[in-house]
């Protein structure tokens, strides 16, 4: 796996000092902002894409007009979107066709079918998508794909894997204060069909010789908590820590029969809580109380 | 996005899929022209964008023209889970051999589009779903919105028997897929799709909901937006680029991002308070956000206190602040304030709010404390 670190580096997953990015949608007002950010914290970007742009430089990298192009010119083996949502699908499948490892789609508000195809050309790839609607992958000290504040993080071994974004931020601020750094932050996003679910961060963290401990934050909707509750019975080799939002939530809207019958169970916050901790992950009731029980755990 | 029954069935009619004969009414003369033309017996179908309308007595048929008055008037009349029936669907009474069930949507844990069918359609389909799985057939789309025929095929034989039946349902099942991909649909649904006993099958029902972030390709979808289901505060909330769901506390939040929002209102219940609302400001931080958040707060007049609860990332928490300042200066503020601001730029945050004598919390939990208990007095 092309985005997998050296064997005598283990200390992240996903992003190290050797992932070269470009910013799909440089010139546009989020992409330019966080170029600049991203530079600040020491991110290698090596190029933009912007359409028809190609030849102008933005926060001193060169932008290009295709993707195909800034992987040729720049060695490019991470891309991070930030177009418009109409446009979103579109970058995606270019990564792809440019055969970029490592796709984060920061972008929001993506429509549903455009992921489903997008997914499907991601089949029998060894491209990974991250997103969209997500803040980002971040490995603390090397590297930082998206738009998550930099200086709440911290270098160390906790892997912290989450649908949420500024939930994620203050999962990690309450490590940082604790004195727990983290090996890598990944957020998954928060729209039904996505690139990466918990089960494959999971499995990565469970792998990654310098991640002691985990944290899962998850939410309402959806069934990727309780797979990877299954998972973690099976497979877990580290302590987990768990903390899922929308326990106060109002009982969703119902989509027809269909979804009633796709669905196989209980998406509410309790029932999360309930299967995960019956898998073995601590289940905690404040994003303050993660670090203790997480050290407690790791002992 | 829903729509009502007589809009997706002119969608399906569109797109040729077989609907029963009739039109929509908003009053009797319309309804009467209708049932002229279709022919008695006709059923008449409150529209109305919640589930359980026949149990609530909202459909009705009808044999003749007196019946046809006499029903449409106590139709007009009713309110179904308290909403106001604005139009009824006039359609001819159609004879059932039997109910079969088709519906599209999305299957996320697969990430496809799923086609469902059931030769035990009708009301009782989940059930059916939960006793009976076998009886649900389900037909993925792997990926693409074109049709593996072949597939189909042998699809369409294990839920239509009959032979004489299966090229008709064939026909409805690629039309309705095409339908779903063509509007962006997030379900297209037909509950029953009835065969006649004349041979012949029919949607008896049309149920379309659309994937909201599609509208942008489809501005004839969002016009058919019915807005009597939309809370007014939610309404102008969307408007101002806020997310906002009204609830039954007295803790006002605001918060940015949808997770932190929820864990907010956690934790508020956790530590003993009710909160009165899910307010996400969303990731820019425009100052006139918070302003038009506080507004739409403090409409609701059970809030006792409000709590501002924002971890910077793409929202800088300056811009926040002066939000919050200018709303002071705007705002009749009759409930307190508690701030909690930490992210980027904090101290910038800080220090304005300093000069207005208004207190930060570091962390959410002190937050949460100190405006239950001022919720509380």
């Amino acid at each position: 796996m092309p985005w997998r670190q050296n064997e005598d580096d283990h200390m992240s997953i996903l992003l190290d000092e050797n992932s070269r990015v470009i910013v799909q949608g440089i010139t546009g007002r989020d992409g330019s902002f966080h170029t600049e950010r991203m530079l600040e914290y020491g991110t290698t970007v090596v190029g933009g894409v912007t359409p028809g742009k190609g030849g102008q430089a933005v926060c001193g990298v060169p932008v290009f007009n295709t993707v195909a192009e800034a992987k040729d010119k720049a060695g490019a083996n991470t891309a991070v979107i930030y177009v418009p949502a109409q446009f979103a699908k579109d970058a995606i499948l270019e990564d792809i066709k440019a055969g970029i490892p490592l796709i984060i789609c920061i972008t929001e508000g993506l429509p549903v079918l455009d992921v489903v195809e997008v997914k499907k050309a991601l089949k029998n790839t060894s491209l990974r998508l991250i997103g969209p609607n997500c803040p980002g992958v971040i490995s603390p000290g090397k590297s930082k794909v998206g738009i998550m504040p930099g200086h709440i993080h911290k270098p160390g071994s906790i892997g912290v894997v989450s649908r949420s974004g500024t939930l994620t931020y203050e999962v990690v601020y309450n490590l940082t204060l604790s004195g727990m750094g983290q090996s890598t932050c990944v957020g998954l996003g928060g729209d039904p069909v996505i690139g990466t679910r918990f089960i494959d961060i999971l499995d990565m963290f469970m792998r990654d010789d310098e991640t002691t401990g985990i944290v899962i934050v998850g939410e309402i909707g959806g069934e990727d908590e309780q797979i990877a509750a299954e998972y973690i019975k099976k497979e877990a080799t580290k302590p987990v820590v768990g903390f899922i939002a929308g326990r106060s939530a109002p009982a969703g809207k119902r989509m027809g029969h269909a979804g009633a019958i796709i669905s196989s169970g209980d998406t509410t916050a309790e029932a999360k809580r309930t299967i995960l901790t019956a898998c073995g992950v601590t289940v905690v009731d404040f994003p303050d109380e993660i670090p203790s029980v997480l050290r407690e755990k790791i002992k | 996005m829903k729509i009502h029954e007589y809009q997706a069935t002119e969608i399906f009619k569109a797109a040729g899929l077989p609907v029963v004969s009739g039109g929509v009414a908003s009053e009797l003369g319309m309804a009467l022209q209708i049932a002229d033309k279709a022919g008695y017996p006709v059923v008449l179908k409150s529209q109305v964008l919640v589930g359980g309308r026949g149990k609530a007595g909202g459909i009705k048929v009808v044999h003749n023209k007196e019946e046809l008055e006499k029903a449409f008037g106590a139709l007009k009349q009713l309110k179904i889970k308290g909403y106001a029936v604005e139009k009824i669907l006039v359609v001819r009474a159609i004879q059932i051999k039997k109910e079969f069930y088709i519906g599209v949507t999305v299957d996320s844990a697969k990430d496809d589009v799923v086609l469902i069918a059931s030769s035990a359609g009708g009301v009782d389909i989940e059930e059916t779903a939960r006793i009976n799985p076998e009886a649900i057939k389900k037909f993925y789309l792997q990926g693409g919105r074109d049709v593996d025929l072949e597939r189909l095929t042998v699809f369409v034989r294990g839920v239509f028997e009959d032979p004489s039946l299966q090229q008709q349902a064939k026909d409805i099942f690629q039309k309705l897929i095409k339908v779903f991909f063509e509007k962006d649909c997030s379900l297209a649904e037909i509950n029953p799709l009835v065969e006649t006993r004349d041979g012949q099958i029919v949607a008896a029902d049309a149920k379309i909901n659309f994937d909201d972030n599609a509208l942008f390709r489809h501005p004839d979808i969002e016009s058919m937006k019915d807005s009597a289901y939309e809370d007014a505060d939610e309404q102008e909330a969307r408007q101002y680029g806020l997310s906002f769901v009204k609830l039954d506390g007295h803790v006002g939040c605001i918060v940015n991002g949808a997770g932190l929002a929820m864990a907010t209102m956690d934790i508020i219940k956790l530590l003993g308070g009710e909160p009165a609302n899910f307010l996400d400001v969303g990731g820019s931080s425009n100052p006139q956000k918070v302003l038009n958040a506080l507004k739409i707060i403090l409409r609701n007049k059970k809030v006792k206190a409000i709590l501002i609860n924002i971890f910077g990332g793409i929202t800088r928490c300056d811009d926040i602040a002066k939000g919050i300042l200018e709303a002071k200066k705007q705002l009749d503020m009759p409930v307190p304030l508690v701030v909690r601001l930490t992210g980027t730029n904090e101290k910038e945050a800080k220090e304005i709010l300093a000069q207005s004598h208004i207190q930060t919390y570091a962390t959410m939990r002190e937050a949460v404390q100190r405006v239950v208990a001022l919720a509380a007095k």
